[in-house]
């Protein structure tokens, strides 16, 4: 035990005393939160709509209107015909094309069916979609709005009215905020913790220090337990931070319990910096290091449906995520902080996170060798 | 000249000698567009929803029954009463509860109205906003056709649509392009970003900066096999997109080679500047890791659109050339567009690039004293 305190003693003074260690650790995640948290929104708003009016009529104009008062369309501008419209689809300025045709609005007074033209740029697909059944919803409105307009038609019984509402619960003005700042916390501790321990063992590995460390009795569990402590905190730290910032900056809501968070958080750092010590022992260089926790941190990051929904990934992925300890973690800030869930709801996640941590942790014991 | 070629053969010498990092190298970016090609997407499918339905009338049960044949949804679990919301939306499995008012047909034939309302789970704003307008959307179409039904109604303004450039509507057009720039940029800057440090690091340096090189020469010497190494990437990146994806090539080929060499040029130089300026390999990995991965994910536009961003972000974006490449490769791709409809986007490029080699060759010059 003196020994293992020892050893973190010496970790400590020696990262205390890198001014840059320091400075990554803390300013870097206080910059990009304050600056990434706001960015995000998934929101379509603002779609820019190009009208080709080949009608000019009351009926052509009275949609257009409608169109220009919602919230989600702008209408960007007219375009005097249809390929011109698309040219300027090409160039990226307007999203949506929209054409009436001539006669659309005798069509409708006899009778019959306007047909309308909409052009949506969907590279995109989600957007587009959304885009799509917003304009759908403004059309379905227009349509109600002037087939009981006396002058347009003879007056129709109106369709029964069922109305559709939406409530968003924990989060009912859907601020991206809430959403974002558990994802980019997790990422920030992850890449930090990781590079910093395991940056730090194939340090001693290039410049020859770790033999010093070989040659005293240090055990192969102290060596590692040693080497995971200091970082194990330093994350905690960063986590305590992020979650300040959140407060103050974004006045993010905390519902559940912070133990709760802390034991998740304790239990994942284990596995993560075992899985960086790990790797860490059959990496020769630092660059061969960075390469590889670029590799790993990247797909955790990715896959665990921080930015997008993990529901959306193939069957494959989503069994991957079983052993992704970063999706775990994701889930629980998230549930914990918005949601106010307890530790019988996240059973499953911190179970399959001790398991990761004994395993990885394990594994990095196993993989080192006292060799000269 | 001679001297130069010199150089750049040991370079080549000491990067393909080490078959380790090679393979780590070219295994990284062409399993990593794979993973991420299939992985990162927004599409709906399968969403976990509750029912809350006390009156099971006839049109309560067809409106389920078209929600869930949408594909989009599948049925989790059927509430009793509201209360039980909480529970289920803290588990996590159910995004989404829909719920329709008591006696629903009853209500609906008697007065002439009735109720539904959709309550998702806030806290994943992306995945509650498209629950709520499929859902939305496929039951006002449901609506529609019991109004045509039940009364004569007639719709008169009746819109067709055309998916332009993605008929398929496959999300792949919208990412595969966005994690290619993503893998690009991240790669060629780690690469380059530990030669120099590395070089200082083991006191080579010193060895480099007596030889007759000029500074120019050593940077550029350091950056050619680097070069190599990622256009190899680029090619094999573009065949899997191609291949796996299905992704087209709509406009010239040529040209779209030609941007990417620019972009692994860019990223390979932010590499090279970053190499310079950091004094161990420690803080060039730190710099170049934590302080591109996540502007260069959030701010590029590759998952989130900038348009839908504050406006400021605009602005914050502006000096992140990810953000340009992604324009440049969407545009060449799956657009068609020609250098005309881009070339203020390559100019970016080339001159963010300019700019790093120049800090590069500044920063060096102070380190020869």
């Amino acid at each position: 035990m003196r020994t293992i305190l020892c050893l973190i003693r010496k970790e400590f003074s020696q990262i205390g005393r890198n001014s840059l260690i320091l400075r990554a650790v803390f300013i870097v995640p206080l910059l990009q939160m304050l600056i990434l948290v706001p960015a995000v929104t998934f929101e379509i708003k603002n779609v820019r709509i190009a009208v080709v009016d080949n009608d000019l009529s009351q009926t052509s104009r009275g949609l257009i209107n409608r169109l220009g008062s919602s919230e989600f369309f702008i209408i960007e501008g007219y375009a005097e015909s249809a390929a011109r419209a698309e040219q300027v689809m090409h160039s990226d300025g307007c999203d949506v094309i929209i054409t009436f045709p001539a006669g659309f609005e005798k069509e409708i007074t006899n009778g019959g069916v306007g047909r309308l033209q909409v052009i949506v740029n969907a590279i995109n697909a989600v957007g587009a979609q959304l885009s799509w059944s917003y304009l759908n919803a403004v059309i379905r409105d227009y349509n109600m709005a002037i087939t009981v307009t006396p002058d347009l038609t003879e007056l129709q019984i109106p369709p029964p009215a069922i109305t559709v509402s939406n409530r968003f619960w924990y989060n009912n003005m859907l601020d991206y905020k809430y959403y974002m700042l558990p994802g980019i916390l997790v990422i920030l501790v992850t890449a930090i913790s990781f590079l910093l321990s395991g940056l730090n063992m194939v340090k001693e590995k290039e410049s020859g220090t770790i033999e010093q460390i070989n040659v005293t009795p240090v055990g192969k569990y102290q060596l590692i337990i040693s080497k995971m402590i200091p970082f194990l905190i330093i994350g905690l730290a960063d986590l305590s931070l992020g979650l300040i910032i959140g407060k103050i900056a974004f006045n993010i809501p905390f519902e559940g319990s912070l133990l709760t968070m802390f034991l998740g958080a304790v239990i994942f750092m284990t596995g993560l910096l075992g899985l960086a010590l790990f790797i860490s022992t059959f990496s020769d260089t630092q660059q061969q290091f960075m390469f590889i926790a670029f590799f790993f941190t990247m797909i955790f990051i990715l896959m665990s449906g921080i930015f997008t929904p993990a529901e959306s990934m193939p069957d494959w992925a989503r069994k991957f995520n079983i052993v992704n300890p970063v999706a775990h973690l994701m889930r629980i800030n998230r549930m914990v902080m918005l949601k106010g869930s307890g530790i019988s709801d996240i059973a499953a996640e911190l179970k399959s996170l001790t398991l990761i941590a004994i395993v990885f942790t394990s594994l990095a014991v196993w993989s080192y060798r006292k060799r000269i | 000249m001679k001297r130069f070629l010199g150089f750049v053969r040991k370079e080549f010498l000491h990067i393909f000698r080490d078959y380790r990092t090679l393979i780590i190298l070219f295994g990284i970016p062409a399993t990593q567009i794979i993973l991420f090609g299939y992985v990162v997407t927004n599409d709906l499918k399968e969403a976990g929803i509750g029912i809350l339905d006390n009156s099971k009338d006839e049109i309560t049960r067809s409106i389920t029954a078209q929600l869930m044949a949408s594909g989009f949804f599948h049925l989790e679990t059927e509430l009793q009463s509201e209360s039980e919301i909480d529970a289920l939306f803290k588990a996590g499995d159910v995004k989404a509860v829909i719920t329709y008012g008591d006696n629903f047909s009853r209500r609906l034939t008697s007065e002439g109205v009735a109720d539904i309302a959709i309550i998702a789970d806030g806290s994943e704003p992306n995945v509650a906003s498209l629950v709520t307008s499929y859902a939305s959307a496929i039951i006002n179409d449901c609506i529609m056709e019991i109004a045509t039904e039940k009364v004569i109604f007639r719709i008169p303004v009746i819109p067709e649509v055309r998916m332009m450039y993605n008929q398929e509507m496959s999300s792949h057009y919208m990412f595969v392009p966005g994690v290619i720039t993503l893998i690009l940029i991240l790669v060629c800057a780690l690469m380059t970003s530990v030669t120099i440090t590395r070089e200082k690091e083991i006191g080579t340096m010193e060895v480099l900066l007596v030889s007759p090189l000029k500074p120019v020469q050593i940077i550029l010497g350091k950056v050619a096999p680097y070069f190599l190494l990622s256009f190899i990437n680029v090619i094999v990146i573009l065949l899997l997109s191609w291949f796996v994806f299905r992704l087209p090539v709509k406009g010239s080929l040529a040209l779209l080679l030609a941007e990417c060499m620019l972009y692994i040029l860019m990223g390979l130089s932010l590499g090279i500047m970053i190499s310079t300026m950091a004094s161990t390999m420690q803080q060039a990995i730190f710099i170049s890791f934590l302080g591109l991965l996540l502007p260069s994910l959030l701010l590029s536009g590759f998952i989130y659109p900038i348009e839908h961003m504050p406006v400021i972000y605009d602005y914050v974006s502006f000096i992140l050339p990810p953000r340009w490449f992604v324009v440049i490769i969407k545009s060449i791709m799956i657009k068609g567009s020609g250098l005309s409809d881009i070339w203020r986007e390559t100019l970016f490029l080339a001159g963010a690039t300019m700019l790093f080699i120049g800090i590069s060759l500044r920063k060096f010059k102070s380190r020869l004293e």
